[in-house]
Order: structure tokens, then sequence, then C-alpha cells
């Protein structure tokens, strides 16, 4: 992989590192207030989570390739999308903490994260955000920049309405949009071969005329190569793809799913395939850093998270009546 | 300086599809952000005559015609808002919301507040409603209320010409989302029932009207009538011949269902005590079930005698013009209602 830049993989791989840290940490403080009885409205993280263990080989090695004004939209498992993306880990940790000085003033929590400063959002509708990135895209070329807009889905919403309707008003109007699928195999608890009528979604790209890429076994290396492709041709004016990318989910669909529909082997397989240490292993092997630069890396990502969980935490949270503001400007 | 005669030149007689179209023009060329995307907007001018001309003079990228693809083009509409521009965006039939109605209340309306304010979305949905010409219960509803239940969007329903252009005005500049309702009878359009009140004057120049202000249409003072668009026209028809024997009722176009203008409504009925809510909606938690409420809660003690609601009686909208007819209100109901009302 000569041709690939070693910051952008450095870069990756402190993204990765990030999100997964952030994660269990996550895990731990949503069990807080849920044990020894399972109540998903108690602790200090209430309410539906949905973590992405596994999945951040997808967000980062794409996200690498934009900036600030290139948009992102993202689905309701949606941290490693927004770390890489740079939305503001700690007003997006206050935000998961039902706290004032979250992205949303508490308001909207872990599937609603919105930070325009760096065109981020996400929502709890599944496809429902992929038409988002699509008017985002329609605004970049009316507004003749080279932004790009990237709506990232799971392979279940492949299946929706949304995802069909806003492929085609994107290649009819060649749009610098990019669909990146990420590919966990299960739509909750419903495996992809017993939703999808195709083996992978890229092969629907063809049915609206567009380029379409497979990423095989979460890899961060061909995910960096290929997504460079698709925002390279977007930005020159060359039109949308779609890139499914096989990726792992390691948790459950949310926390304390029980996950009876999935062999007991399949988790462990995949954790011993962990896309943070293949990237590891490469950086090491070829010499892009040494063990010294990725503790280093390592470390500035654990400190950024804690940064953020201690500030979370130690927020105020909203004043009731607080509620009956911000429904219209 | 204009002289007085120089103005009155000014007020012209439009449609309300003219007005409409002269509010997207004004607006369309004051600021280039804003642009209008829809079914049929572009060389046909819109079903019903909301965007004609637009597309000769401002060309297809302002002018954007759709597929039938309603989640696509006003989720794309959001996602445009969101980076800054300001569409305005038509839904042909208000009874298409179905196809669409994740991204209309699930985002347009809600990511302004799950935000923290923190994005704006100065999104225009506009949309055909109402019935009243065989068009059958796929084509023919209102659904005021179902928008207007909903938190995050403003729900706009003007009557006459001199309205629609300024609320519709007023809609485009606002940072909120508004969904501007226009009643298809009152557009003017030749290929409809002729309606007197589809025409009336319009100032040309630029000019706002508020989006949540009730008006008082006809003053009286024995019972107050409040309507919506047709049943504005409706209740004005009534209260005319209702004058005639001797009863002299007020009419109130209501204009804005959300937010609902409380002030208006109570200094009326307080002057009146009496009210009689029509609405060409479906009866059971609509627009009258909502006024009553605020009457019997805020008003109570203005009133003489029982709140009167007609609406819709909870079915379908039938095709037959037989049975159109016995289900939508009209004039004839309304005098009915008021005779028994004074007289009891």
């Amino acid at each position: 992989m000569k041709n690939n830049n070693k910051n952008d993989l450095l870069q990756i791989y402190r993204t990765m590192k990030t999100s997964r840290y952030f994660e269990e940490r996550m895990e731990k403080a949503y069990l807080e207030g849920k044990q020894p009885i399972f109540n998903i409205g108690a602790g200090p993280v209430p309410g539906e989570m949905h973590l992405s263990n596994g999945q951040e080989p997808a967000a980062a090695a794409m996200i690498v390739h934009l900036t600030k004004d290139d948009t992102v939209t993202a689905t309701h498992r949606p941290h490693h999308q927004a770390i890489a993306k740079g939305v503001d880990l700690k007003k997006m940790t206050a935000e998961i903490f039902g706290k004032k000085t979250g992205l949303g003033k508490g308001k909207g929590g872990h599937m609603h994260l919105f930070d325009p400063t760096v065109k981020f959002s996400c929502g709890g509708i599944v496809g429902a955000g992929i038409p988002h990135a699509v008017g985002a895209a329609l605004a970049n070329k009316k507004k003749g920049e080279d932004w790009v807009a990237v709506a990232f889905i799971g392979e279940g919403a492949a299946n929706s309405g949304a995802f069909h309707e806003s492929l085609n008003l994107a290649a009819l109007w060649n749009l610098p949009f990019i669909l990146v699928v990420e590919d966990n195999s299960w739509g909750i608890s419903v495996a992809k071969k017993n939703s999808t009528s195709v083996p992978s979604n890229d092969i629907r790209a063809k049915a609206y005329g567009i380029k379409g890429y497979l990423v095989k076994d979460n890899d961060p290396l061909e995910m960096y190569k290929i997504s460079k492709e698709a925002v390279d041709r977007a930005r020159n004016g060359g039109g949308p793809s779609i890139i499914e990318i096989e990726t792992y989910r390691f948790l459950g669909h949310f926390q304390g799913d029980p996950e009876l529909y999935r062999n007991k082997e399949e988790v462990p397989t995949l954790r011993g395939k962990d896309p943070i240490e293949r990237l590891k292993n490469h950086l090491l092997k070829e010499d892009l850093a040494t063990p010294a630069e990725i503790s280093a890396l390592e470390n500035k990502a654990y400190e950024v998270v804690d940064d953020a969980y201690e500030f979370a935490i130690h927020s105020e949270y909203p004043e009731p009546k607080e509620a009956l503001e911000d429904v219209f400007c | 300086m204009e002289t007085i005669q120089a103005k009155k030149n000014k007020i012209r007689k439009l449609t309300g599809s003219k007005a409409m179209v002269q509010a997207l023009e004004q607006e369309l060329t004051r600021d280039k952000n804003i642009f209008v995307m829809g079914e049929d907007v572009g060389k046909y001018g819109g079903i019903f005559g909301s965007t004609t001309g637009l597309y000769d003079k401002f060309g297809p990228e302002r002018i954007m015609d759709t597929p039938i693809s309603e989640t696509g083009f006003i989720g794309a509409a959001i996602g445009a808002a969101a980076a800054g521009l300001r569409p305005v965006v038509e839904l042909m039939f208000v009874d298409f919301h179905g196809v669409v109605m994740d991204q209309i209340y699930n985002h347009m309306a809600k990511i302004h507040y799950m935000s923290g304010g923190n994005v704006k979305l100065p999104i225009v949905l506009l949309t055909g409603v109402g019935g009243g010409y065989s068009d059958a219960a796929q084509h023919s509803q209102t659904l005021y209320a179902s928008f207007g239940h909903l938190p995050g969007m403003k729900v706009v329903a003007p009557t006459f010409p001199e309205d629609i252009k300024g609320m519709l005005i007023a809609a485009i500049r606002d940072d909120n989302p508004v969904v501007f309702m226009f009643h298809k009878t009152l557009q003017g359009l030749g290929w409809m029932d002729q309606l007197e009140a589809s025409l009336g004057p319009v100032p040309e120049d630029a000019y706002t009207i508020p989006l949540n202000k009730a008006k008082v249409v006809r003053e009286g003072k024995d019972v107050t009538i409040v309507g919506v668009q047709m049943m504005t026209i409706e209740a004005l028809n009534a209260a005319g011949k209702l004058a005639e024997r001797g009863i002299d009722a007020e009419v109130i176009d209501l204009r804005s269902i959300k937010p609902i203008d409380k002030e208006t409504l109570l200094k009326s009925v307080a002057k009146t005590n009496r009210l009689v809510v029509v609405d060409e909606d479906y009866l059971s938690y609509g627009i009258t079930a909502e006024i009553s409420a605020i009457m019997a809660s805020e008003g109570f003690h203005h009133l003489k005698s029982p709140i009167v609601r007609l609406a819709i009686p909870d079915v379908p909208i039938p095709y037959s013009r037989v049975l159109e007819k016995y289900v939508i209100p009209d004039a004839q109901d309304i005098i009915n209602a008021v005779e028994k009302m004074i007289t009891v």
C-alpha cells in the first residue's frame, strides 16, 4: 500500500482508537444504574444505546478524506461517524448524558446529534438521513463549491424507500454524493440474507447508473483507498457512488440485546479480526510508525475521551422548563 | 413621492394562484438562496398554478421539476436548508403526505428542537388542500389538524389573495419550517368552479402578513363563526343571509392553524357570546375541537349557548357529488346551526 498517505493512516488509527475507547467507556456508563435489574430508563445514560465497536473502519477510513465543509449524515449508531467527522466530543458526550452543555442542550440524545460547525447530523429513523445528504450535495452544487456529502447507513436501510428515492435523485442530478453502507450483517435480529435481495448493495449502483464498490472484511486500508476514489470523483463533478463495507458488529443491536439470534461463535471470531489491531500491525510492519508513536497516539485518544466524559459528567442538567424552548427559532 | 392615485393603481386584482406566483417571483428575485422544487412546478407551472411562468423567468436551476419521489425531494429540501439555502418545496396534494410524513414530522419539524436550536430549517412546504370537486378520498382532504397537531412547524391556510401573497412572503422569510396550505378552489383556476372570492385586490409591492394572526373578515355582534379557507367563504355567505333575518354574525378567518390566535377568538366571543366553528377537515380531534377546548377553558364565562361544531363527520371524502356535498359543511348548515342556536 505504498500509495497510502502515512499521516492519513495514522489519523485513521487515532480516530478508530478514540471511537473504540469512547464506546468502551459508554458501555460502562450505560450500565450504571441498570444492574442487577436492567431498566432502559435508569442510570446516567438512559434510553436506547447503539454502539459501533467493530465498525470503526467504515467511518474513519472514509471521513479522513473529508473536510469540515463536507457534509456527513449518519445513523442511529452514530458515535464512530461523529468522532471521525470531528464533532465536538465534549458537547457530544454531554448530550448523551442529557446535559445542558450538550450539542442539543439535552433535547436530542445519542441518536440525534447535530454539529453544524462540522456539518454533521444523524437520526433515529433508518434511511431517513440519505435524502438530507442529497440535499446538502444539491446545495454544494448550487453554490458552485467542490464540497461533497456522504450519507452513512446500515445495510438494513438499503431496503427502504428513502434509499431508492435518494439514489435516483443524486444520480439524476449528478450530485457530489456518496452513500456508505455499513454492512454489519444484522438489521437488529434479521440477517442480511433474509432481508436483502442481492448479496451486496454495490450491485444496486448499476440500477442508478452510478459507481458501486464493495470493501471486504472490514479492511481499513481498502476502505481508505476506495473512499478516496469516490470522494475525488464526487469533488470533480463525476457524480455519486455507493460503497458497501462488510463490517463487524461486536455488540448487540442495542445494549441489553440478548442476541439469541446469532451464533455464539460469531463475535469471538470477529473480535479475533479486530480492524484496529490489523491497522496497528500494518503501521508497525510497514515502518509507518514506531511502537512509541502508536502509544502516543493512543494516549492522545484516551485523554480526549476522558476529558469529554469529565466534562459531561460534571455538567449541569438543563432546567426542566427548558423543555419548552427551541421548538421555533 | 407617489400620489395616492399611483398607489391605488398598484393594487390590482389577482387570483389566489397569481398571488402565490407574484410572492414567489418577488422573493426569488430578492434572494438567490431561494429555489422551488416539486412535481410539475417547471414548464407546467404547478398543477394548481402556484409557479406559473417562473420556470421561464428563473430557469431549471431555480425552479426544479422533481421525480414523483416526495421522500427524496422533501428530504433533500431539509438537507439543502441545513446547508444554508431556502427551499420552497411543493407537495402537490396534502393527501400525498402519507408517502413522506417521516421527513416532514420526524425531521423537518424536529431537527431545530433536537439540535437545541443550532440547526435552522427555513423551508416552505406548499401543499394543495380541499375538496368540493369530486376528487374523492385520496385527493380532497385538508388535514389542517393533522399538521397543526405536530410541534415544530408553523401551519398556515390563507383564504384571500391579499393574505395568500403576504403570508407566503412571510413564510419564505421565516427561519422556521412553514407548511403553507393553499385551497385548490381558492386558486381561481379556469378549470374549477369560478368563485368570486378567489379574485381579490393584491398590492403589487412585496409585503408580509403575520403567520400567527386570525382576521375578523365581517364584524357582527350576535354570533362568532370561525372558518378556514372555503369554510370562511361559506361562513361569509351564511352571514349575508343571516343578516337578512336580523342576525348579525361576526366571521373570523383563522388563517393560521399553528400557532392559533386565541386572542382574536376570545375577544370576538366575549362580544357575541356564541360560537360556531366550521371546518373542512374531520370532526374528531380537529380545529373545531381545539377551538371549542380553548373556549371551554378560557372563555367559558362568555358563552350563552353550547358551541356548535360543523365538520366532515369522520368519514373519508366520498366521490359522488351528492355524497360529497352532504359531508362538507356549507352556508346552509351554518345558517341552520345559528338559527337553532339563537332561537333556543
